[in-house]
């Protein structure tokens, strides 16, 4: 059911479906969508990461059951539809990492819960798999799920180098005695409202690279 | 009273929504462009939030909670359906939105036209949700612990909307570098307002 006949799996157009969001069309930077629960689990980046695929599973599977049943969702409670197969998505996730991954689990807290508002879900549900195939909506909730994981792999980089001197939890400052130059750790990038700046410096520089995502 | 008045000032200033844990953000950002709808859509969340809070909560306790159960006789004393927390409240909080659009649109047409399309798009605001999953976690042991957080987290979102929408209404006849424009300079805005309310931390009464 997900392939189609007239196009190969990988043709370019469902190629472009991946890569789209990753730059022109992230969903974070340009389309303004799942911001809510991306900067808070930005502190470190093993959260980040595991925010960051949790999202791309729910966003890329609600989006294939949501185009599968695309023509029987009648339109006056698509909503509601679209939430129970996201929440169902979601409290699979939880439930997987409560089992599996505990401590990252905690460290998340109510963030896992909170993918079920993500903007970004509705959005493409609603943009693109109410309008296509299975396949190409598999395709592009996957290119949107990994571009609000880009941001959120950036955004905890920083804050993790600047605010605690660790990549991925290894001590990176420390081995290489950045420490005993005087430098300090700023403590400023583990608070809340660095990762807000932190996201406006990086609209800054990707509007600057692409000069027509400007704003008037 | 007192410990009522602290989860209320607590959830305002210091646990706020917007500029603590970046709830509500996608609304937050997209309707902050002028101070009137921002009113408007600050008002809804503060009455949906105050309302679904506490109802969520009596669900909690009194249906999803291990034991919770126990009330409808000895079989179900060790039923735990906590898993099913995220859809229960995702699917009370749609409800109530509907209810409380029907409840305004009979009573206050004048409200019900000036919020009208707002309503709707609450029940997607991850602000809304994110009330009823932090009640959950933090355990307040009471209903009215529930709806003074509820209350005040909707007033803290209000207060941000509000005062971000006025610094972008002035925003407007800024110099502001092109790229920045709109998205980028909002962000940065609330990154410094939220500085701001950091001053306020460690209250408490």
């Amino acid at each position: 059911m997900s392939t189609n006949e007239k196009e190969p799996i990988f043709s370019a157009r469902n190629l472009k479906l991946f890569t789209a969001p990753l730059s022109s069309e992230n969903p974070i930077t340009v389309q303004v969508l799942g911001i809510c629960s991306a900067l808070a689990v930005t502190v470190k980046m093993k959260p980040a990461i595991v925010m960051a695929l949790s999202v791309m599973i729910v966003t890329a599977i609600s989006n294939l059951v949501i185009a599968a049943m695309r023509e029987y969702i009648p339109d006056r409670i698509r909503i509601i539809v679209q939430l129970v197969v996201i929440a169902t998505m979601v409290i699979i996730v939880d439930q997987l990492l409560k089992a599996y991954a505990f401590d990252v689990s905690k460290q998340l807290s109510v963030f896992v819960g909170l993918i079920i508002t993500n903007c970004i879900l509705m959005g493409r549900l609603e943009a693109f798999a109410m309008a296509n195939k299975p396949w190409p909506s598999f395709i592009d909730g996957l290119g949107n799920g990994a571009g609000y994981g880009i941001i959120l792999i950036i955004v905890s980089f920083f804050r993790e180098l600047l605010g605690s001197g660790s990549v991925f939890g290894y001590p990176v400052l420390q081995k290489l005695g950045v420490y005993s130059t005087h430098y300090e750790n700023n403590g400023m990038m583990i608070l809340p409202p660095m990762a807000l700046i932190l996201v406006g410096g990086i609209i800054w520089f990707h509007r600057s690279r692409n000069r027509n995502l400007i704003e008037k | 009273m007192e410990h009522l008045l602290n989860i209320f000032i607590k959830s305002i200033f210091i646990d706020n929504m917007v500029f603590a844990f970046f709830l509500g953000m996608c609304s937050y950002l997209a309707v902050s462009k002028n101070v009137k709808t921002a009113v408007g859509l600050g008002i809804a969340v503060t009455f949906v939030l105050t309302i679904t809070v506490p109802v969520n909560y009596l669900v909690e306790t009194y249906v999803l909670k291990k034991g919770a159960m126990a009330w409808m006789g000895e079989g179900f004393a060790d039923v735990d359906l906590s898993f099913l927390s995220f859809m229960i409240f995702i699917a009370v909080i749609a409800a109530m939105t509907q209810l409380v659009e029907m409840v305004i649109e009979k009573f206050s047409p004048a409200l019900y036209n000036s919020l009208g399309i707002f309503l709707p798009l609450i029940a997607v605001n991850c602000a809304i949700l994110g009330g009823s999953l932090f009640m959950q976690e933090r355990e307040y042991t009471s209903i009215a612990e529930a709806t003074s957080f509820g209350l005040g987290s909707g007033i803290g979102w209000f207060l941000a909307i509000v005062g971000v929408a006025a610094i972008r209404e002035k925003m407007k006849y800024s110099n502001v570098p092109a790229p920045l424009k709109g998205l980028g300079i909002t962000f940065i805005l609330t990154g410094l307002m939220a500085i701001a309310f950091m001053g306020l931390m460690g209250i408490k009464l």
